[in-house]
């Protein structure tokens, strides 16, 4: 077993439930990263552009802070490079739409909702994923 | 303008979160998927410590009127197990365990100005189109 973060998944975990939290108390809204995403990129001026791009501005200033706060680079080891990379940012985009939702918004909050929906999605992404690094790792390499 | 600030700064506090949790790092990622290598549980810490500030917080926020800074709660309505939501689980699954990046921690690694993040989030974006034209075309 790799040795886990403990205490920086924990603070970490907190910080995002924290944020979830934040958003649903002052603007209402689900903490679902691809679907805030989708809003910014087909430029939907009525469905709230400014806070949507004012929270991706903030995730990035986010890890911004984090290598200024820990006078650190961001712990960062790529699995996956060229190709690969392209392939699997497309599969995530399409499936995040038709989805309707990632980690973040079915994960994290749509189990907080009790939500079938976000059930079923994270344990079927989950299992897939689990499944598609055996696979590429230990059937296929 | 104060929700754009108050979104702002729940975007920040969610950026840290992914950067001290190391979720932002897909080695951290593809060591809790890979069950069969060295199993590494920091995501699993990690779910399950958002989970308890939300499996709590939400019921008792939605049970308020409204938001804050909003006259309504703006929360999804669809309901049904249907095909594009677990053919889109499906396909998400497959890519995020190919490279281990989810739509989060992408673009908070923006930050990080590493070419191969900026590489996954255009192909995201792209994928996010090609997904829109689909859900278009289901809809017909």
């Amino acid at each position: 077993m790799i040795e886990p973060n403990v205490a920086g998944g924990l603070i970490g975990g907190s910080l995002i439930g924290i944020s979830s939290l934040l958003m649903l108390l002052l603007l209402g809204r689900i903490t679902g990263i691809s679907g805030i995403l989708t809003g910014i990129i087909t430029w939907n001026k009525t469905d709230g552009l400014p806070w949507r791009a004012a929270f991706i501005g903030g995730l990035i200033l986010g890890a911004v802070l984090y290598q200024i706060i820990f006078g650190r680079p961001l712990p960062l080891q790529m699995q996956a490079d060229g190709v690969m990379l392209v392939l699997a940012g497309l599969l995530v985009g399409m499936g995040t739409r038709l989805g309707s939702g990632c980690t973040s918004g079915h994960g994290v909050c749509g189990i907080a909702r009790r939500s079938p929906r976000s059930i079923v999605s994270t344990v079927t992404f989950m299992a897939v994923a689990v499944i598609t690094v055996y696979l590429t790792r230990h059937v296929l390499a | 303008m104060k929700t754009s600030l108050a979104a702002l700064l729940s975007g920040i506090v969610f950026g840290l979160g992914l950067a001290i949790s190391e979720m932002i790092n897909p080695a951290r990622v593809i060591g809790f998927l890979d069950i069969s290598g060295q199993w590494d549980l920091t995501l699993m810490l990690v779910m399950g410590s958002a989970l308890a500030f939300t499996l709590i917080g939400f019921p008792l926020i939605t049970r308020k009127a409204h938001p804050i800074l909003a006259e309504k709660f703006t929360l999804p309505t669809k309901k049904t197990l249907d095909l594009p939501l677990i053919s889109g689980a499906v396909l998400f699954g497959i890519g995020w365990g190919l490279a281990g990046l989810c739509p989060g921690p992408a673009i908070a690694g923006l930050a990080s100005l590493n070419p191969g993040i900026f590489l996954f989030v255009a192909a995201m974006i792209a994928g996010q189109f090609i997904g829109l034209q689909l859900e278009k075309a289901l809809a017909r």
